[in-house]
């Protein structure tokens, strides 16, 4: 029981009791709240998986940007409780059963499995991981890294365009 | 190689994206199920790390770092389309968004 | 005994976190106490001076008021983010400390071979900080909307929308330093800043001069990032009722007050070892004399103590007086042994650039105005972001150019 697989198990377990609370919630701010342990709980998982960089990158974009943009769109559009309303019975007795069973199938079936062994040689996840990640960046994937830049830039002209008062 | 087995993490993966699914059909409230499409991606997020140090290669981290600049735009877009809705329609309830329902 | 053995990293790293917490929260409640006396001399009158003497017991006596006064609960408030905010602010502050190095990483912790003044030393300590810093927005944000009032709300959104602007300009000032170093490591950030210009021999190769615009950005946004004068709107008690902690009772609010000192702190910190030199001294290393620099200073310091004991009116204030000269005599005999000397050289020069940072704060909350929220806004989208992208280019092409032309 070394200190990996303890804080293997403490992390999925917190992630899994955030992912169980962002469905239970009744306010949207606490299924916020739930989705920002899932994240930074995830954070610690990538950084037991040897990915340190990727770890400071989701906490600083997603649990720090994404987030609190939802937070405040939350605490804007401030339309409270969320209506409780019945749904169709074959969801309710069949459909969640089965979305049970499709889990815990998934889930087993991926824990009896065997990932190949290192195809090829590919450039190791060794202690520097930034200046690697950078490397394949700016030479191998050069094309996507501009193009998601367009797209952000895309994203925010949209996003100034429909916040926009009509006059 | 970490001490845990990496199918353990495929496994935490699987269980939240379900858990994801799950959140998206039966919840109402449309910011609620745009937080579960967020869940989602980081399940995959988590799979992705977990078959990059399964195969010692950097290409997985590579995808991750797209996948949040796309979730990022796709946020920031979403919510910008979700707040006019609710300002229109005065809710945030799936349900009172039926327009299109034929 | 053997776990000890056995888990080093783990004790080691205990043994460090209690010290550095007792440390930290002593140095919190006294950066308090040099705000209100500094702020007060600025303003030519007396800071606290009745409590104890020189009114350095008034931390104590502010910390017992917090812990007695009522604790209110506003109705209809969302219990569990109202519980949780302060908890979040404070817990955040404090963490980002523990990345921080205090002294250089060849001192060791004697039985367990660990580094003795860094708790974290991780690759990517920069990016570590940033992280925790960029968290902290949750605090701000989830007190102003659980309090279930105008005033918190507003203040709230507008401090956290302050936060999240001036992140992205703090961020961006500091990939100049990245570039210069060749590492997010702060220890490889620090000894890259070792040594003396080329040409001038008697200034140290701080990253001051250099990235002197990135420093000057990163001041700036550090000011507003921790909600400090001049760009405190949210929370000053003129303006919107103190803002998003305005709900917030006794020890709550003492938990805020603490956390916004702790991210000064951390912003400070940081300041010091990306900019200058972290826990290098001036002076070069064959001057030995630096080494009896802070056992003097404290001897100095006892003495004026004990002066000042002989002349203290009032009982208690001449028994804590006492107290105080003993200590400082102590610690500067103390220091004054060669072996401790060369130990605590790190950081005794690592505090006191933290302090001339501190004091510089403080100074700019006594002397300048605020900014309106519009204006506050503008000056970091429109002004602060541009200057620090120009700075990250120009930094950039400078480096592409030196590296294309030695190959």
């Amino acid at each position: 029981m070394s200190l990996p697989v303890i804080l293997f198990f403490l992390c999925g377990a917190l992630a899994v009791a955030g992912a169980i609370l962002l469905i239970a919630a009744r306010e949207p701010i606490h299924s916020a709240l739930a989705l920002i342990l899932v994240m930074v709980a995830l954070a610690v998982l990538y950084l037991l998986l040897g990915a340190p960089f990727v770890a400071a990158v989701q906490i600083i974009v997603y649990a720090g940007a994404i987030m609190v943009l939802f937070v405040f769109v939350i605490m804007l559009l401030n339309m409270g409780v969320e209506e409780r309303t019945d749904f169709s019975q074959i969801a309710k007795y069949f459909g969640i059963p089965l979305g049970g069973v499709l889990i815990v199938w998934a889930a087993y079936w991926l824990l009896h499995s065997r990932p190949a062994a290192a195809i090829g040689t590919g450039s190791g996840m060794e202690a520097s991981s930034t200046r690697g990640l950078s490397t394949l960046l700016f030479r191998q994937y050069l094309f996507p890294f501009e193009a998601t830049s367009i797209l952000i830039l895309i994203a925010i002209l949209g996003a100034l365009v429909l916040a926009r008062k009509e006059e | 190689m970490s001490v845990v087995p990496v199918s353990y993490y495929l496994a935490l993966s699987a269980v939240l994206f379900g858990l994801g699914v799950i959140a998206f059909v039966f919840k109402r409230n449309i910011i609620t199920i745009f937080m579960s499409i967020e869940l989602m991606l980081n399940a995959v997020n988590l799979a992705f790390v977990a078959f990059a140090r399964a195969h010692n290669q950097l290409d997985g981290l590579v995808f991750v770092f797209f996948v949040i600049v796309v979730a990022a735009a796709e946020a920031a877009v979403g919510l910008a389309i979700v707040i006019m809705i609710a300002q229109n329609r005065q809710s945030l309830s799936v349900e009172r968004m039926n327009l299109l329902k034929f | 005994m053997e776990f000890i053995s056995q888990h080093p990293v783990l004790v080691a790293s205990i043994i460090k976190i209690a010290v550095l917490l007792f440390i930290v929260m002593t140095a919190l409640a006294y950066l308090t106490w040099m705000e209100r006396k500094l702020i007060a001399h600025i303003q030519s009158r007396w800071g606290p001076y009745f409590v104890g003497a020189h009114g350095l017991l008034q931390p104590l006596a502010d910390g017992i008021k917090f812990l007695f006064k009522e604790d209110v609960t506003p109705p209809g408030a969302d219990k569990f983010a109202y519980l949780l905010a302060p908890f979040l602010a404070l817990s955040l502050g404090m963490t980002a400390i523990a990345l921080i190095p205090f002294g250089p990483p060849s001192v060791l912790i004697p039985f367990l071979n660990q580094q003795a003044f860094s708790v974290a030393d991780v690759g990517i300590g920069l990016m570590m900080v940033f992280a925790i810093t960029a968290m902290g927005v949750y605090g701000v944000a989830l007190a102003g909307w659980s309090s279930n009032s105008k005033y918190p709300l507003m203040g709230g959104l507008r401090s956290s929308a302050q936060m999240i602007s001036y992140e992205v300009s703090l961020t961006m000032s500091v990939v100049g330093v990245v570039l210069v170093a060749g590492s997010l490591n702060f220890n490889e950030i620090i000894s890259n800043q070792s040594g003396y210009w080329h040409y001038v021999p008697f200034i140290p190769k701080w990253n001051f001069g250099p990235q002197i615009i990135g420093f000057l950005c990163y001041l700036t946004a550090a000011i507003a990032e921790t909600n400090r004068v001049p760009f405190d709107l949210p929370e000053a008690e003129t303006e919107l009722v103190a803002g998003f902690h305005t709900e917030y009772s006794s020890f709550k609010f003492a938990m805020f007050f603490m956390a916004e000192y702790a991210n000064m702190i951390t912003v400070s910190c940081l300041a010091t070892i990306l900019f200058f030199g972290g826990w290098l001294s001036p002076f070069p290393d064959s001057w030995k004399w630096q080494l009896f620099l802070p056992g003097a200073g404290l001897v100095l310091l006892g003495i004026y103590c004990a002066w000042d004991t002989l002349t203290e009116m009032r009982g208690i204030a001449r028994l804590q007086l006492s107290v105080v000269t003993l200590l400082c005599l102590g610690g500067g005999l103390l220091c004054l042994v060669p072996q401790v000397a060369q130990v605590i050289q790190g950081p005794f020069w690592f505090t006191t650039k933290i302090l001339v940072i501190l004091f510089f704060y403080i100074w700019l909350r006594a002397t300048l105005p605020r900014f309106r929220y519009d204006q506050l806004m503008s000056f970091g989208w429109k002004l602060l972001l541009p200057v620090s992208l120009a700075n990250l280019v120009l930094t950039a092409g400078y480096f592409a150019f030196k590296w294309t032309r030695h190959g």
